[in-house]
């Protein structure tokens, strides 16, 4: 039976190194089944977060070959000849070996106004299923943070973190601004505070989502468009003033914080 | 560690796991950003050099299909001649044509999103490839000048509606030979190409989509809007298609009209 090296970062916030593990090949592994595999066999103590093995709870997110994947949707058989190095997730602080603290993405998404309906009219909230099938591909999300983990605005610059909520939020502020019950305008707050301007777009996210969410397409440019028309259209602007009071503007609108 | 003051805390500077390193990745993702540069840096080289030059961009003699290259269409100067499609009375003679005008389709390319990310990417390094480092030391985006300016791509694309009906008109004119009647060449057919893919790479644009009906909150209650969204949606997906096939294009279709004003080809007629 053949067999495969692999390389496996070991360590903490005190510091770490690789490690090398050679195990047989098995067919139709994937990384994660190795990792236990090797858990089970040499490295007991070796740390690594699971839960769902079916590419649905986005928990076992880590770095193969230096790019983010999820370890129980990568296939041993489809990754070249030669040593295979697992790390953990680069963008987020390291708790142990694969595993990251990944709350600034709970902080982030503390930071989302809550959807603000209108009064509920009588007969209640109608939705169409037009308007109701724009956001579901958002709703696929998993939470795994790939998207947030390669975006280099935070990955290669930690102080951007400060201001800047990621692509996994993007999608957010975008489904809840296409959400025709919304009453709140995060067009502002996307760009001023949550630093919409700092995405140029480069597609990181959309390349390593595992859900196949267009992110840059369907959510962070109309998000940017929808920027434009509060900020930068002079047109948008006159229109406004013109249909002042029929339409929400940018200034306008109130945002409800979250809870 | 630095914790900043917001309803949320969130905590900087946490020490980070894996080696520091640019990148881990094993494949050849350099590939991409290198043929980025080729074809770009070569585009740009000959139309700069294209954009200088002063004749040899209309084909307008007897018994010849009427070709202009889209570099210098519309020709606006006072030495366009029959090339103009409306006199101007602009004067300008000293200046080549094309410099007068191509501000808007390159600034409608500059400020595309799918070329942002390409030179993002390719010459700015900022990443150079995902996984891999980003070349600068500090990052600010397109949150200052000069890069805010992007925001102002629905305007060079409304420009470039305008270039397409006028480039659209280009073609159907090469379709009419000088001296009367119509017919088919080559060159009405290369006209004919570039317009179409023009067509398609500024309707599948993102700005187009938005405006379309992207920027409505409920489809519902803009039920043309959402069914224009619904035409231009896929074409969107091709965007990064349709951005170079109409760059190479609308190169190959100027060094065409070139070789048959120069006289060294001849515009073969098909009938």
């Amino acid at each position: 039976m053949s067999q495969v090296s692999m390389r496996i970062w070991r360590g903490d916030a005190n510091g770490g190194d690789f490690e090398t593990y050679t195990v047989d090949k098995q067919e139709g592994e994937v990384v994660l089944d190795v990792i236990h595999r090797i858990q089970a066999t040499e490295a007991p103590d070796l740390a690594c977060r699971w839960n769902c093995k079916a590419g649905k709870c986005g928990s076992c997110a880590a770095e193969v070959n230096g790019k983010p994947r999820l370890m129980c949707m990568t296939r041993m058989d489809q990754l070249p000849e030669g040593d295979v190095t697992v790390t953990p997730m680069k963008t987020f602080p390291i708790i142990r070996d694969l595993v990251t603290d990944v709350s600034f993405n709970y902080a982030m998404a503390e930071r989302v106004p809550a959807l603000l309906p209108p009064p509920m009219p009588e007969g209640g909230y109608r939705m169409f299923q037009e308007d109701v099938e724009r956001g579901q591909e958002f709703r696929k999300c998993i939470e795994c943070f790939m998207c947030q983990n390669v975006c280099h605005v935070i990955r290669d610059h930690e102080e951007n973190k400060a201001h800047y909520a990621g692509p996994r939020f993007f999608i957010r502020y975008a489904e809840l601004e296409m959400h025709p019950l919304d009453q709140n305008d995060r067009r502002e707050l996307a760009q001023e505070v949550m630093g919409l301007g700092y995405c140029n777009i480069t597609k990181c996210c959309t390349e390593v989502c595992p859900e196949h969410i267009k992110i840059t397409d369907n959510a962070i440019i109309p998000l940017k468009e929808r920027v434009v028309d509060a900020k930068y259209d002079p047109v948008a602007w006159l229109g406004r003033k013109i249909r002042r009071g029929s339409k929400r503007s940018a200034t306008d609108a109130q945002v409800q914080p979250a809870p | 560690m630095t914790a900043i003051e917001h309803s949320t805390q969130v905590v900087l500077g946490g020490t980070r796991g894996g080696p520091e390193v640019s990148t881990l990745r094993q494949d050849r993702w350099w590939i991409q950003p290198v043929i980025t540069v080729a074809v770009l840096t070569s585009f740009v080289i000959y139309a700069t050099w294209a954009a200088f030059q002063k004749g040899n961009y209309f084909v307008g003699n007897f018994g010849a299909h009427e070709l202009i290259s889209p570099f210098d269409s519309p020709c606006l100067t006072a030495t366009c001649g029959d090339a103009q499609i409306f006199h101007t009375g602009l004067g300008l003679a000293w200046l080549p044509p094309a410099l007068l005008i191509l501000i808007f389709p390159l600034g409608f390319r500059m400020t595309c999103y799918y070329y942002r990310r390409s030179y993002y990417r390719a010459f700015w390094w900022a990443p150079p490839a995902c996984g891999v480092a980003d070349a600068h030391g500090s990052y600010s985006g397109e949150t200052r000048f000069p890069l805010i300016i992007q925001n102002v791509h629905r305007y060079f694309f409304y420009f470039g509606l305008v270039f397409n009906v006028l480039l659209t008109y280009d073609a159907i004119r090469a379709f009419h030979v000088v001296g009367g009647g119509w017919g088919i060449s080559v060159g009405s057919l290369v006209l004919t190409l570039n317009a179409t893919l023009l067509w398609l790479y500024s309707l599948s644009c993102h700005a187009c989509r938005h405006l379309c009906g992207g920027q409505v909150r409920s489809f519902h209650d803009h039920p043309i809007r959402h069914k224009l969204w619904k035409f231009v949606t896929p074409l969107n997906a091709k965007h990064m298609n349709f951005a170079w096939a109409s760059l190479v294009v609308v190169a190959l279709t100027d060094v065409y009209v070139r070789l048959v004003a120069s006289g060294s080809i001849r515009d073969l007629v098909i009938f």
